[in-house]
């Protein structure tokens, strides 16, 4: 795939997570969707950057914020909006819900609720890709709050001194829930906790998805060639609150504004209307308006899952109690 | 049948397991230059390897988590735990990835990796050396439980718990770890999940128990026989699943029951017992059911002390005549 | 449209019922008149039958609870109809089923609306109420035992009430049931448990709370006064003798007893001296014109009074089949309430248990009973000699509102003459 053809791709990518999570939230506000929403909007550059700088067989496994990955690593929005829906189409069977997005085709590994306790998972499946001696490398995301959980930290410690495939991508969208950056970490500089691990570090702003891709694509290249994990700390945005029940009064308008005007969706979308894609920016908009509707009716019109699928999803195989 | 400790049965166990699958390895502290902190990995780094036989530093939360990424994507980890007290710090990591991985994805993820260690009480090893933590992990749905008794059921259980799809428990025991007892030589000699053993015919009362105090049952078996009380010793060898057919089979013939483990008596494993028993054989109980645990305290240090809060064969032997209305 | 169903007056004195069996659950369709319970009312166990078609929905009462007159029992209507609402107002009203009877009752009578204990194994046929001691049986007459203990009861046809258990509080436990069966418990370790010496209580059935009631107001509010008469039995004695052999000629043969002819020689001397076949009311004395003998039948719980209808119209094989009949449904409890009731004169006979002479609580409204001794033996006086005789005593208990002595006199110098000149019972 060309340049050219990759910003479009990547373009889609990121307007669909953005239209979906939208009508995401028009679905939650109707009561379409239980529980919690944590909605990616301002943050797709990363995840859609990210996927761009590995390959499909490549482990990947993020946070509870995760429709933004899931979609990026090529889960259909048919199978995503049936999971927040609690459907049995959804992608975790509706199982899962919108904090559990699981598909093991496209290598995405949840969607995980408690914080940082999914980190040891990225070390692990970077520890399984050396043990059998392949190259895949493990893509494990965090935001700057599992900064201060051990769980974090004892992924980072073991995959340093494994010399594991794994790069830890830590979102930093300042705030943790909401609590600010500088309430919670007494070095806001988060790359350089790699230091204390002897692990190689990078920090950027994600502004621009191809930058991210490239920064991303230096630490899975280190990598795959055996020099070990990187800790990558990546300045993002979230638009929304924490979660939908987050009022978010914690930072002003002023500030969301200023940070919609970094915002990498449109400033991919104006440099390709520059280069003369308007009408692939039409065509990719109504592809992707088309595909969120769709999912929408589908998954109203899935049907619910049975009890059946309770007994053989907790264990395989038989299992007397 | 080859005559060895429990901690070699242990042993032949993983190595077997891992001659006959590269995808079976183990990790833990001090378990491979060091041979193992109470020497059950004796030898398996000359054997298999550094790539295989791998010493982590104390990271718990770290490893176990590793061990679960690792089975996640195909991997078939023993994840060592020095003793299962430690695991307290990875509970996490057990609870919410490894028992609910599968659940959560709908079915598409297996996660086959069995942690292993000893459990419960030692010799003077203190309040937080000495839990018995099968109590908190058979409350998880998703996870297996086993606490073999014999140097046999320990070969055979762990045998089945590396070939297991799931996330097992399997729980040692320090002082039984020099048990001696005559284990098959086959490499395919398995003891499947859910069925318990009876370690003693009886027909007066059932004790049931796992793990050591199997061995204390059956010691107050003998002493009640001498008073007239035939007890009937039952070794569930697995906890979660539960051989509920073999238990109330046994009710169905003594009418009586005691239940011994270690571990508080607040819940656990012992209350879940009683109450199949009450809901499943209500018709059949002549007596209330009585369990004789560890008394409801943080271990003491103190040698006489300890020893007070332990399950005793007196203790035992106490309850099974008063449920005999015997006292 | 769903409807409760309503405790039924099966007996005129029914103020409460106990449910014996249901015999249908709920789900079940039902028509008109099909057999819903059968009903333990004071006098007998009667059919429940339904009045409506439609669907059983609720069972709101068990077996073997007590449930008020007129209370629902359960709720009729369409498959799948909505019957909360009537289950509320149906709990509403059960509440008074549930707490009324304890207030009525004396402070030692368990709460009416507690199950039952189960009934005496039908293995134990005639036997009297159980009248060994048991400290296992609490004061409301629970009795404690383990389960295993309750389910080798059931399996074993044991009344627990006639067990004394060695267990903790009296628990009742399996060895105490050594020697019962040859039961799994084990045998000859423990020493017998010792024989309770405290009473044992036994929970009032409905025919002994109606029996109590019925006879202590009888004796309260009734003016009794008694005559009694020897008759010369010699004679009936000789021709039920004859009359017997004749009937056995028969084929069938029948049969008939000494009672028969006291039924229907009671019969013939009220047709002769009706004043006393009488009720007394409050407003008015009712003389009847129809002579309905009530039968005093002893039955495991108690006593009831079948009636004999016409009886003065009645040959004696026809009094003795039908009293034969109504006694032997009388118990098995099946029998109506119609055929114990109203009654116009009752008759109680205790010769066949050997008694001489005795006297009998009136049955009201009736406003007489005869007590009928049993044929003695004894030298009598005929002309002037001194020969075997046979003697039989009689007692009539007599309602003074309605019957006086030369009233109660007169009837029984006319059943003397019937008595004492047999042949003419043949005759009517």
């Amino acid at each position: 795939m060309n340049e050219r053809d990759l910003a479009i791709e990547m373009y889609r990518q990121m307007k669909l997570i953005r239209r979906f999570e939208e009508e995401s939230a028009r679905a939650y506000s109707m009561g379409k969707i239980g529980g919690f929403l944590h909605l990616y909007i301002g943050q797709e550059s990363v995840a859609v950057g990210a996927n761009a700088a590995i390959r499909p067989d490549d482990y990947t496994i993020t946070t509870y914020r995760d429709h933004g990955l899931a979609l990026a690593r090529g889960m259909t929005s048919r199978a995503a909006m049936a999971e927040l829906f609690g459907k049995e189409t959804g992608c975790s069977r509706g199982l899962g819900g919108s904090m559990h997005f699981f598909d093991a085709e496209h290598h995405m590994y949840g969607g995980h609720g408690i914080v940082g306790g999914h980190m040891p998972l990225a070390a692990g499946m970077a520890f399984a890709s050396k043990y059998r001696g392949e190259d895949r490398v493990a893509l494990g995301f965090y935001g700057e709050g599992a900064s201060s959980i051990g769980a974090t930290h004892e992924a980072m410690s073991l995959a340093a001194l494994w010399k594991l495939p794994c790069i830890f991508i830590c979102e930093n969208n300042e705030y943790a829930m909401g609590t600010s950056l500088e309430r919670s970490l007494s070095l806001t500089d988060i790359s350089r906790k790699a230091d204390a691990y002897g692990m190689a570090k990078d920090r950027f702003v994600a502004d621009d998805v191809f930058m991210v891709r490239d920064r991303i694509g230096a630490a899975v290249k280190r990598a795959r060639a055996g020099e070990g994990p990187t800790l990558i700390e990546v300045r993002t945005y979230r638009y929304r609150g924490h979660s939908m029940s987050d009022p978010a009064k914690y930072r002003t308008k002023d500030e969301v504004d200023d940070a919609k005007q970094r915002d990498a969706l449109y400033r991919l979308q104006h440099q390709l209307e520059e280069d003369g894609a308007t009408a692939e920016i039409e065509k990719a908009d109504a592809a992707v308006e088309e595909e969120v509707q769709d999912a929408i009716k589908f998954a109203d019109e899935s049907a619910d899952p049975g009890p059946d699928l309770l007994a053989p999803t907790t264990y395989k195989g038989e299992f007397a109690r | 049948m080859t005559e060895m400790r429990f901690r070699e049965a242990v042993r032949t166990a993983i190595a077997e397991e891992m001659e006959r699958d590269a995808s079976v390895l183990i990790m833990g502290e001090e378990v491979a230059q060091y041979q193992g902190a109470y020497k059950v990995t004796e030898g398996l780094l000359d054997r298999f390897g550094e790539k295989r036989v791998i010493d982590t530093p104390i990271a718990e939360a770290g490893f176990a988590g590793i061990g679960i990424g690792a089975a996640m994507v195909g991997l078939r980890p023993i994840v060592e735990f020095m003793t299962w007290n430690f695991s307290a710090v990875a509970f996490d990591q057990i609870l919410n990835n490894a028992a609910k991985l599968r659940q959560m994805s709908g079915g598409q993820l297996e996660v086959p990796i069995v942690f292993r260690g000893p459990n419960a009480s030692a010799r003077q090893v203190g309040s937080q050396h000495s839990h018995a933590m099968e109590h908190f992990y058979t409350h998880i749905p998703g996870v297996k439980v086993v606490a073999p008794a014999t140097c046999a059921d320990a070969k055979g259980l762990l045998k089945t718990a590396i070939r297991d799809d799931n996330p097992v428990i399997y729980l040692e025991s320090e002082t039984l770890y020099s048990l001696k007892g005559d284990v098959p030589d086959d490499e395919d000699f398995t003891v499947p999940f859910g069925l318990g053993r009876v370690a003693r015919e009886g027909s007066d009362v059932t004790i049931i128990s796992y793990s050591r105090i199997v061995h204390v049952a059956l010691e107050a078996a003998e002493t009640l026989a001498k008073e007239g009380i035939e007890a009937e010793v039952i070794d569930l060898r697995s906890l979660r699943p539960l051989d509920e057919d073999l238990i109330l089979q046994s009710i169905a013939k003594t009418h009586r029951a005691v239940i011994a483990y270690e571990g508080w008596p607040y819940g656990g494993v012992g209350a879940e017992i009683v109450d199949r028993i009450q809901r499943m054989a209500f018709d059949e109980l002549d007596a209330p059911i009585l369990r004789v645990t560890t008394l409801d305290y943080p271990m003491p240090y103190s040698a006489a002390l300890e020893q007070h809060c332990i399950p005793q064969a007196p203790r035992i032997v106490e309850a099974a005549k008063k449920v005999s209305y015997r006292e | 449209m769903a409807k409760i169903v309503e405790m039924p007056k099966l007996s005129p004195t029914m103020e409460e019922g106990q449910i014996a069996t249901w015999h249908v659950k709920e789900g079940d369709a039902v028509d008109v008149d099909d057999l819903l319970a059968e009903v333990e009312t004071d006098k007998a166990t009667m059919e429940f039958r339904s009045f409506d078609k439609g669907v059983l929905l609720k069972i709101l009462f068990g077996d073997g609870a007590i449930v008020r007159l007129g209370d629902p029992v359960a709720i009729i209507g369409e498959a799948g109809e909505d019957v909360s609402d009537l289950v509320a107002q149906a709990e509403k009203a059960k509440a008074s089923s549930d707490d009324a009877p304890a207030a009525e009752a004396p402070k030692d009578e368990a709460p009416a609306a507690t199950p039952a204990p189960p009934a005496p194994s039908p293995a134990s046929g005639g036997a009297s109420a159980p009248a060994v001691v048991a400290s296992s049986v609490d004061a409301t007459g629970r009795v404690k035992a383990s389960p295993y203990v309750r389910k080798l009861a059931r399996e074993r046809g044991l009344d627990l009430r006639t067990i004394s258990g060695s267990g903790p509080g009296g628990r009742i436990v399996a060895r105490d049931l050594d020697g019962t069966s040859a039961g799994s418990a084990p045998a000859g370790r423990v020493a017998a448990a010792p024989v309770s010496r405290e009473p044992e209580v036994v929970k009032l059935s409905m025919m002994r709370k109606t029996i109590a009631r019925r006879l202590t107001e009888s004796k309260q509010n009734v003016p009794h006064f008694y005559l009694t008469i020897d008759v010369d039995a010699g004679p009936l004695v000789a021709l039920r003798k004859q009359l017997n052999t004749d009937l056995g000629q028969l084929d069938p043969p029948k049969k008939v007893s000494f009672n028969d002819f006291v039924v229907k020689a009671v019969a013939i001397a009220i047709t002769r001296s009706p004043t006393v076949n009488a009720t007394f009311t409050p407003d008015a004395l009712i003389y009847h014109r129809r002579v309905d003998i009530s039968v005093a039948v002893a039955v495991d719980e108690g006593l009831v009074t079948p009636v004999v209808r016409n009886a003065d119209q009645k040959s004696l094989v026809q009094i003795n089949e039908e009293v034969a009949d109504l006694a032997g449904r009388a118990r098995d409890k099946k029998l109506k309430p119609e055929e114990m009731t109203n009654g116009t004169f009752s008759i109680s006979n205790l010769g066949m248990f050997g008694i001489d002479e005795f006297s009998a609580v009136i049955n009201p409204p009736e406003g007489a009973i005869l007590a009928v001794g049993g044929i003695r033996k004894e030298p009598v006086v005929v002309e002037g000699a001194v020969v075997p005789g046979q003697r039989m005593k009689m007692t009539l208990s007599c309602d003074h509102r309605v019957v006086d002595g030369a009233v109660g006199a007169a009837f029984l110098a006319e059943l003397r003459k019937v008595l004492e000149r047999p042949t003419q019972i043949l005759a009517f």
